[in-house]
């Protein structure tokens, strides 16, 4: 079985490659990068006008599974994920129950095997239940598979469990995950604290709270010396302190979300649970500081924070509902959309940020378009018009904040080890 | 009416931030028209006749309730309440459902009180009776702040270049938001003051709105001074050290009231934690509004209903 994409722009910043040239994929893996390749066994795939990279990555994203099926599970999300141009999703642990075993760890990854379209790679919890007390059997899941460790959804309050979990995990090779945020500080918040909340008479969740976790996880894994990867960053000060800390060889990484690249506090609305996502919606200036973190490599990848609710859950009073809302689908269109067109960011540094930095970071043999890399790849157009329309969502997620907006630029294929999944939109079984 | 072009029918009374000038005048042009029927004998006049309200009710309340009860009653409307502990809400029903079970009975106007910040705002999305937002969490207790400018219209004659304190617990208070709302747009230049730690981090000094940590500072020259109710559950938080400290601190005794205007107009919603965030003697001297404040609150809620039900137009059933 052969592949040939003919003519496209591509963009493999693993291999600093950004050209017009055609890729030869044969069986599952690529065969050729290169200027006019002819093939005639292949089938051909017309990509002229569009962009050929590496398949995306995704290293947090919430597939509910196990537990909450109904919200989301391996077969939904990753067709969501393949809709969206990502061949390559990992699933946060904070399911019902924790994902803090191997034996968890294996079933969901012979489950993904069953029942996903896209590689799911599987993050194990670093405590016990999540609970922050006890370090969960993180050696026997690092040999099952997994390929971090996070409590994310809460913060490791106890300095000495996260301190225990850097030294031991060292000789694993496998990075810590922190969800950075002092709990005590945001209690009951609901949207970021600033002006608006306090005229909406809102709790908010103050950004102090993000960067003094942040401080303090940095200081960890500087005296611990390894590494620690921020979550879904939001402010600017936690910008500030990682870039200050890279710049002393700290082993700090950190990922930002679509939507703290492009939305702000001015658009949550109470009367809509979409704009309620934890961390929340910041201000222009730390909206402003996550681009310019991207931008010179204080932040390494962006993530969507897929977190898919139930209809009756996020329909209902803001403060009530839950936090997070599908991303997996909209993230490349709002990205391209608010970042790339409009020039504030360049089209190979959101690849890179998306494929080849994360695969890096994490150690996973994907994210490049190197010779016998497996085929995974996303052809995107830049130039499509569309609407976002939650009712062509894979996700069981809804109330994306993006609903009815218009974007330019979409994936419109995704290729996993070789074979076509996606194309138009449209999940090819 | 003076403007004859500014109607409110249909109007969700979701806060006072989505009131021109204009239509508040009209609602307290209204609602002093109200307020002779309350002092009448038969207090049953037929301009909501034919009108079905219900009283929403997520949290405790007597007094709201009972004025929008007894509002709709005397202007003929029938009125149900529903409570949250006594209906199918303690079973779980989401404000969603309960919502349109309440619209297929027909209602034409919904007077809700919510815990949750913009629940008014939601329902008003859900479904088609009219809306009035009998506050929601800490955002807005709109007929509140209409009951308190009218109030100060009676005793003062008008709101032009009044300066209004408004003391205590403003991080948590709707009536405080509302206020700053209304009395803004009628021209009330507003002093608050109160512990920081009852003080919203980022409420802003903007064009006639100032903040003060002193209350003294807020108080001098004052001519309305609104006391707001503190929370004592919120007191366990920490928020501040003792009832006692905030007594002497905080507190609007007779000497600090001596620093406001001598005719000094005192309000404060209800219900009081008197001895130490008001003295007896000042909530009950003779500069205190506090009871005419609940008289009022009825006179304003049957304008509210009147105008948001009717446009206004049955008012000649009144007389």
């Amino acid at each position: 079985m052969k592949l040939l994409i003919k003519g496209g722009r591509v963009i493999d910043p693993a291999n600093k490659i950004d050209k017009t040239a055609d890729v030869l994929i044969e069986n599952d893996k690529i065969a050729a990068v290169e200027e006019n390749i002819v093939a005639d066994d292949a089938k051909v795939i017309d990509a002229a006008g569009k962009i050929v990279v590496p398949g995306l990555i995704d290293m947090h994203t919430h597939m509910r599974e196990p537990g909450q099926e109904s919200k989301e599970d391996f077969a939904s999300g990753s067709r969501a994920a393949a809709a969206g141009g990502y061949t390559t999703i990992a699933a946060m642990p904070n399911t019902k129950p924790v994902v803090d075993n191997s034996i968890l760890i294996k079933g969901l990854k012979q489950r993904a095997r069953e029942d996903a379209v896209v590689n799911i790679e599987i993050i194990g919890a670093l405590t016990k239940g999540q609970k922050g007390e006890e370090l969960a059997e993180v050696g026997d899941m690092s040999q099952a598979g997994a390929v971090a460790f996070s409590d994310d959804g809460h913060y490791v309050q106890k300095a000495n469990v996260l301190l225990n979990g850097l030294d031991y995990l060292k000789p694993f090779h496998k990075i810590i995950i922190s969800h950075a945020e002092e709990p005590t500080l945001v209690e009951d918040g609901i949207m970021n604290e600033g002006k608006r909340s306090a005229m909406l008479g809102v709790k908010g969740r103050p950004a102090v709270s993000e960067d003094i976790a942040v401080m303090r996880d940095i200081l960890l894994a500087e005296y611990a010396d390894a590494p620690i990867h921020i979550a879904h960053i939001s402010t600017r000060k936690a910008v500030d302190f990682v870039r200050q800390a890279k710049k002393r060889g700290v082993k700090v990484s950190a990922e930002v979300t679509p939507h703290n690249l492009t939305m702000t506090e001015d658009m949550v609305d109470l009367t809509d649970s979409a704009t309620k996502v934890n961390p929340p919606l910041r201000t222009d200036e730390d909206l402003a500081a996550m681009i310019e973190g991207l931008i010179d490599g204080t932040i390494d990848n962006i993530v969507t924070d897929h977190a898919p609710h139930a209809e009756e859950e996020k329909d209902r009073e803001f403060r009530y509902a839950p936090s997070g809302f599908p991303g997996l689908e909209t993230a490349l269109g709002v990205l391209l959309t608010d970042l790339y067109h409009t020039g504030k960011v360049d089209l190979p540094l959101i690849i890179n940020k998306m494929t080849a930095a994360p695969a890096e970071l994490f150690g996973l043999d994907k994210g490049t378009l190197s010779k016998n890399a497996v085929a995974d790849i996303t052809i995107i157009d830049t130039e499509e018009q569309w609407t976002v329309d939650e009712d062509k969502f894979y996700t069981r997620g809804t109330h994306s904040p993006f609903a009815g907006r218009k974007l330019k630029g979409k994936p419109v294929m995704t290729i996993i080890n070789g074979r076509i999944i996606m194309q138009d939109g449209i999940i090819i079984e | 009416m003076e403007n004859k072009s500014v109607s409110l029918r249909g109007k969700n009374i979701l806060g006072l931030e989505y009131f021109s000038p204009d239509e508040i005048e009209l609602v307290l042009q209204t609602a002093k028209e109200m307020k002779n029927i309350i002092h009448r004998d038969i207090k049953k006049v037929p301009a909501l006749r034919g009108k079905a309200i219900v009283n929403l009710f997520y949290e405790p309340s007597t007094r709201t309730r009972s004025s929008f009860e007894l509002a709709g009653k005397y202007l003929g409307a029938d009125v149900i309440n529903i409570t949250a502990s006594s209906s199918s809400i303690v079973k779980g029903e989401s404000l969603r459902d309960t919502l349109l079970t309440v619209e297929d009975m027909g209602i034409d106007a919904i007077v809700m009180r919510h815990k949750a910040e913009g629940a008014a705002e939601y329902a008003a999305k859900v479904v088609k009776p009219v809306i009035v937002n009998a506050g929601d969490g800490a955002h807005a207790h709109p007929s509140q702040g209409l009951l308190n400018l009218f109030t100060i219209r009676q005793y003062k004659g008008g709101f032009k270049g009044l300066k209004c304190a408004i003391i205590g617990d403003v991080l948590h208070s709707r009536v405080a938001r509302s206020d700053i709302w209304g009395m803004r747009k009628m021209g009330i230049e507003v002093h608050l003051a109160g512990p920081r730690t009852l003080m919203p981090r980022f409420l802003y000094e903007e064009e006639g709105i100032f903040i003060h940590d002193r209350i003294e500072e807020a108080i001098e020259n004052a001519d309305v001074i609104n006391v707001l109710r503190i929370q004592l559950e919120r007191q366990k938080s920490g928020l501040f050290p003792s009832t006692r400290e905030y007594a002497r601190i905080f507190g609007l005794n007779k000497k600090r009231l001596s620093l406001a205007k001598k005719d000094v107009l005192i309000m404060h919603p209800g219900p009081m934690n008197k001895g130490w965030e008001i003295s007896p003697e000042v909530a009950y001297s003779s500069n205190s509004a506090i009871q005419e404040q609940v008289k009022n609150g009825v006179a304003v809620r049957m304008a509210l209903l009147t105008l948001i039900l009717t446009g206004g137009k049955n008012s000649e059933i009144i007389d």
